[in-house]
């Protein structure tokens, strides 16, 4: 905590007196700096913080929000593991997350190596058509791609019977609801996910792949050699981020099959789950322990991202 | 060359067709009937009937009530995070202090703090508050953030510069002056990606807003939208174009500020 380097009034203080006053001395007369920056950690405290530690007491009673509290122990987690609905609403997330993120970061990177060939012409007209429906509100996607999914007149089975096949009730099947919602998770974020491939493309330094030109190398080897390692911190972001949202997809079940997840509780993912027992069913103590599952999920996830990083620590540099 | 040329361009226009495609097809529902909309084949081009859907969801929504309640919710959240957030942040990037590497690494840390796991306490917060059915509470907890504050440091560490800090110091600058007179008009950039970025946010949130907002009156676009799609089955044309109004007013901020939030997004990436 050295030396302060920029000190509006360093004369004022005596330097003995500095001595004697020590930490507190110090943090006085840098009272505006910590009112500059207490803002934030008064919220996190209050709104983050305490919260957090509140589930904790939360899950362990009885409440429908308005009568009294009762100490339930540890019924509410008993209830969690022991109800299929939870289940049920964490092997559709699970499911969901891989039907919407295989594709759409496969699609973004290949969207990101065709932008990022220097023919490209119109390059801005692409990134802005790509990237917009990322700023689209997910309230609005579910109500379009409702009609697109519709079980009967839908665009999808219109081309479904051009094709000569049959109709398919789409959202009155548990995979095809996965399915519309996985659809409208990847046509909101691969063009997002394209566009920082893109960046992470263009930060690889054009040397590198002139010298491999030199020395011999082939398009292959050099994608291989170069663009593979340098590009992998990116790919573990995107990972990281569509895994961290893929675990809270809630609108678009919401408003696309309702509260309930829509035929076979396709749609219940975990957030829907958590969102209708404690503010439609009022469990509230129970809701504090879902969101405590839902952490450890989230938390056991993130380990085996990690761990997936870990096994292969080979390339440390590239782009940061 | 030439041939690889054009199957690329060939690659990437379909990827944008789909891309647009559902905005084209908002578009042409809105501006058909609902007997339209449920026909089948279905109609692909554009109908007459824009006008007439447009007037009902006016006549049967309070539309212009939900459009200024979204518009002040966001324009709030993004302003009141610009300053709390670019006053944090400079003072990070530019001034030592007692304790400055751990409240730094604090805040990193908070990111990693699950949203969703607090979502029943904060709602019992709110309650205690008083806030529930209160804009207050889709502003306030929001109002500085962790990411605004590392994204704005960085942005200030690369381009405020100390000479003229300590210039403004020896022209007699407060603290204050410092910060509103000197560093400010530098962050611009940074601050146009940061205030895009959350208002784009506020504007398109929806669980917390459909938690807390208990009043009809004051239901944000989002809110309002989801519940119009579950009653006028009858009448979807309307919802349909009630959904093309809340959506155009984002996109034209979009098209605005596309290029420079673009590049911004993903250096946002890369950097973290």
């Amino acid at each position: 905590m050295g030396k302060p380097m920029l000190n509006p009034e360093p004369a004022r203080v005596p330097s003995s007196r500095r001595t004697e006053g020590g930490l507190a001395a110090r943090i006085w007369k840098h009272r505006k700096e910590y009112l500059a920056i207490s803002p934030f950690y008064i919220l996190f405290a209050v709104f983050g913080l305490f919260p957090i530690a509140f589930s904790m007491y939360l899950s362990f009673q009885k409440w429908d929000g308005i009568g009294r509290m009762s100490y339930n122990g540890l019924n509410n987690y008993r209830f969690m593991l022991t109800d299929p609905e939870f289940w049920r609403a964490v092997g559709n997330t699970l499911l969901i997350w891989i039907y919407s993120t295989i594709p759409m970061l496969f699609l973004a990177l290949v969207v990101a190596f065709l932008l990022h060939s220097s023919f490209v012409r119109m390059r801005t007209l692409y990134r802005v058509g790509y990237f917009l429906p990322n700023v689209t509100s997910l309230v609005a996607v579910a109500i379009v791609f409702g009609t697109i999914f519709s079980n009967n007149y839908g665009l999808l089975n219109y081309t479904l019977n051009l094709l000569g096949l049959n109709s398919i009730e789409w959202l009155n099947r548990t995979w095809g609801i996965q399915l519309a919602i996985s659809v409208m998770v990847i046509w909101r974020w691969a063009g997002y996910n394209a566009i920082i491939y893109l960046a992470g493309l263009q930060s690889i330094p054009t040397v590198l792949y002139e010298a491999a030109k030199i020395d011999g190398a082939s398009g292959v080897q050099a994608f291989f050699r170069i663009t593979v390692p340098n590009l992998r911190p990116i790919i573990l972001f995107t990972l990281i981020t569509s895994t961290i949202g893929g675990m809270q997809v809630f609108t678009e079940p919401q408003v696309l099959v309702g509260n309930d997840g829509g035929a076979g509780g396709g749609g219940l993912t975990i957030v829907l789950y958590l969102y209708r027992e404690a503010f439609v069913h009022n469990y509230f103590g129970y809701g504090a322990a879902v969101g405590w599952g839902m952490f450890i999920l989230i938390a056991l996830f993130s380990i085996v991202n990690w761990l997936f990083v870990q096994g292969r620590p080979s390339h440390d540099q590239g782009v940061k | 060359m030439k041939a690889r040329s054009i199957l690329l361009h060939v690659g990437l226009t379909a990827g944008l067709l789909l891309s647009v495609f559902p905005f084209y097809w908002l578009l042409v529902m809105a501006t058909r009937t609902t007997a339209d909309i449920y026909s089948f084949p279905p109609k692909l081009w554009f109908g007459t009937k824009l006008g007439d859907n447009v007037s009902r969801v006016f006549e049967n929504i309070d539309f212009f009530g939900a459009f200024w309640n979204t518009l002040f919710v966001a324009t709030a959240c993004a302003a009141l995070v610009l300053f709390f957030d670019s006053l944090a942040g400079f003072t990070f990037a530019k001034f030592e202090f007692p304790g400055k590497k751990i409240l730094f690494v604090l805040l990193l840390a908070t990111m990693m703090a699950p949203a969703q796991l607090s979502l029943v306490p904060s709602f019992v917060i709110m309650a205690k508050l008083g806030w529930v059915g209160s804009f207050k509470a889709l502003i306030i907890p929001g109002m500085a953030n962790a990411f605004g504050i590392f994204w704005i440091r960085q942005y200030a560490q690369e381009s405020v510069p100390s000479e003229l800090l300590d210039a403004g110091r020896i022209d007699g600058c407060g603290f204050f002056r410092l910060y509103w007179n000197v560093a400010l008009p530098i962050l611009r950039p940074a601050l146009s990606f940061l205030g895009a970025f959350t208002f784009i946010g506020a504007w398109n949130d929806y669980l917390w807003p459909l938690i807390i907002l208990t009043d009809e009156s004051k239901y944000t676009l989002q809110v309002a939208l989801a519940s119009l799609n579950g009653i006028y089955l009858s009448d979807y044309s309307m919802v349909i174009a009630g959904t093309l109004l809340a959506v155009i007013p984002l996109i034209v901020l979009f098209l605005f500020v596309s290029k420079q939030f673009i590049s911004d997004i993903a250096a946002g990436a890369i950097k973290s």
